[in-house]
């Protein structure tokens, strides 16, 4: 089943929670809403779901408005972020729950609600665990168990609302390459609410960035990573390096180090910052040219795993700027605290400060002669 | 002084000669203010010898007072389980305005003396009060009968279900009451498969501090009984005619009936509590990782 939200506006007193949401969903997929705590993401989510009302705008489902149809009569599977298990009830009947429910007419028969129990427990592989109570199973054992209480009624949208944030990190990656496999033998139109972007890059085929109640972006996890549409998704999605610079006439300047920008070839010296992931910079022993590089001395190795991050400080200025590479490309050349390096980005993106339209695609930057 | 000079095992811990005085010193107003009177009642009731005793708890009035009583509660108790209930899911699970005036209104019996409250029903309902006129016409007796009793009652116990479940419903939050709405359950049956269940031992533990309330009240009932015997007589106020009456024994025996009652009710609360609390701590074994 596709979603549609148009015009969706809420505000909570005089907080607005949703600021003019705009969003298609076509069916089969599995969505990301990724967000800073806040920015209106799970306000959204339980919107589509029927468990708040919006102020204004509409929520079509395959098209037909559901704005006022009741919660229960939307068909959705709902999955909160603390598994709202029923505690008195075991797990089989947590499960059985919305079957249960139903008007003696359509309710159906007891036999049916075992079997139909039994091959969720098997889908959720955990059959072995019918009897036991929410109180006696682990983080990543409940929140399956709620994932197949809110299959068994077998909705056509399923909304899961941070539904690993409450789980320890393995147990977390773990349950969302599952919840990935899932989706992919089932295909039910699925939206997920988080703030972690590593899950939402990792999971979904769509990610909707939101900030302060708008859509920042919205991509395949691909897009959204390489090419952020705003300052604020580029800053969210992954870690970067800031540079303050002055955009004139087609160039933006970082103390020495200039980027040609062609896209503000008419700006008159305007204040701009230059967004660098950690990972797009390199880092030379010998000056290549003033106005490729920048001159900082090493602060601080961190070795991450399989990573190593090196800080630095800009000489001029005392900037701190962020670098990261892999253990190989370090043990080829170990840098140490004090060296004085060269600093070249690979890849830039510059946007005019108090800007947040630029739609303009990364720039290549470097020795192949397009950049500078 | 050997005792004080042990190492103690918690660095935290208060030296052993202020733990010792601040037991000391609860455990001897306990006895004096509790112990001793608690003994007092029953000894003083059976001094006479248990046929004494006896003709004093089967005594007609004394009957008539335990009916009468029974009954009082029998009426409150199930009335403010109703709206105890009520309220409460309305202030833990809604937003609405005025919810801060509702709680400060249920609260208002305890902030009120009984008296005044009783004094409240005399001139609302009184043979000289606002509504005693209409209600002689129509040969409505409130004020010195059942009714009347009934209503300070109820008006004295009114906070003790809400109070004790607002908090807990506060704490257990709406999700679990979402999670069935969408799943397609009407609202009616979320309430009595969900809502119900996980409130039930806070709210038998409310009814019963209220069942205890609603046979002890005096101040209240001792302004609106008129005090006929036989008629409009509880169990705390035919205590008080025995003991004016200089029937010592008889007054300490139907005194010694009201304790009993107040201690059963103490044991079942006791047990409720045990009960709630393992619930909760099994609830909370398994959510540390």
């Amino acid at each position: 089943m596709s979603i549609t939200i148009q015009g969706l506006r809420k505000q909570f007193g005089a907080f607005v929670a949703l600021d003019g949401i705009d969003l298609s969903i076509p069916p089969g997929q599995l969505v990301a809403l990724l967000g800073p705590s806040g920015c209106g993401k799970t306000t959204l989510l339980r919107i589509i779901a029927g468990l708040e009302s919006a102020d204004q705008g509409q929520v079509l489902f395959n098209g037909q408005d559901a704005t006022r149809r009741h919660v229960r009569e939307r068909g959705v599977g709902f999955v909160f972020q603390h598994y709202a298990l029923f505690q008195h009830m075991s797990v089989f009947e947590n499960i059985a729950f919305g079957l249960r429910v139903r008007p003696r007419a359509t309710r159906p028969p007891e036999a049916v609600i075992r079997a139909k129990v039994a091959a969720l427990l098997e889908l959720v592989q955990m059959g072995w665990l019918a009897d036991r109570y929410p109180s006696q199973l682990s983080g990543g054992q409940r929140q399956r168990i709620a994932l197949a209480r809110a299959l068994a009624v077998e909705p056509q949208v399923l909304l899961l609302d941070e539904p690993f944030g409450a789980l320890d990190t393995k147990v977390r990656k773990e349950l969302r390459r599952w919840l990935r496999r899932l989706h992919d033998e089932l295909h039910i139109t699925s939206v997920f609410v988080t703030h972690d972007q590593e899950e939402a890059l990792e999971v979904a085929d769509q990610i909707v960035v939101m900030n302060q109640g708008r859509i920042e972006q919205i991509g395949s996890p691909q897009q959204v990573y390489d090419a952020p549409a705003t300052p604020f998704v580029y800053q969210f999605l992954g870690n970067i390096n800031l540079f303050h610079s002055r955009v004139h006439a087609g160039w933006a300047k970082v103390g020495g180090l200039q980027v040609r920008v062609p896209e503000y070839n008419d700006t008159k010296s305007a204040s701009a910052m230059v967004y660098v992931r950690p990972h797009d910079i390199d880092l030379l022993r010998e000056p290549e040219d003033a106005s490729t590089t920048l001159a900082a001395t090493i602060s601080r190795v961190s070795q991450l795993g399989s990573l190593v991050r090196l800080e630095l400080v800009q000489t001029a200025g005392g900037d701190i700027a962020e670098v990261e590479m892999t253990r190989e490309r370090y043990a080829a050349d170990p840098l140490q605290i004090g060296d004085l390096v060269f600093v070249k980005p690979r890849q830039a993106r510059v946007f005019l400060q108090n800007s947040d339209t630029s739609t303009t695609p990364p720039l290549q930057w470097g020795g192949d002669g397009d950049g500078i | 002084m050997s005792q004080a000079t042990r190492v103690t095992p918690q660095a935290s811990a208060e030296p052993v000669w202020v733990r010792r005085t601040l037991l000391t010193v609860a455990l001897l107003f306990l006895t004096l203010f509790l112990f001793i009177p608690l003994l007092a009642v029953f000894y003083e009731a059976l001094r006479k010898g248990l046929g004494v005793y006896l003709a004093a708890v089967i005594d007609p009035y004394a009957l008539a007072a335990i009916r009468l009583t029974l009954l009082s509660a029998a009426i409150a108790v199930p009335l403010n389980l109703l709206f105890g209930v009520a309220a409460a899911w309305a202030i833990a699970k809604f937003e609405f305005h005025g919810k801060s005036v509702l709680i400060t209104l249920i609260d208002l019996p305890f902030a009120v003396s009984p008296v005044i409250a009783g004094l409240l029903y005399v001139l609302l309902f009184g043979a000289h009060g606002w509504l005693g006129p209409w209600l002689g016409a129509h040969d409505l007796q409130i004020i010195f009968a059942v009714p009347g009793i009934v209503l300070a009652t109820v008006f004295v116990t009114v906070p003790f279900v809400a109070r004790e479940l607002i908090p807990l419903l506060q704490a257990q939050g709406s999700e679990e009451e979402e999670a069935a709405l969408v799943l397609g359950a009407s609202g009616w049956l979320t309430f009595w498969r969900i809502t119900l269940p996980n409130m039930q031992w806070g709210l038998l533990y409310g009814v019963v501090l209220c069942t205890a309330r609603a046979m002890g009240e005096f101040g209240a009932v001792s302004v609106v009984s008129g005090h006929i015997r036989g008629l409009t007589n509880t169990l705390p106020l035919h205590v008080e005619i025995l003991y004016n009456e200089y029937q010592f024994a008889a007054a300490f025996a139907c005194a010694s009936l009201l304790t009993l009652l107040a201690l059963v009710m103490l044991a079942l609360k006791v047990a409720i509590e045990r009960r709630a609390v393992r619930q909760r701590q099994a609830a909370l074994a398994v959510e540390a990782p």
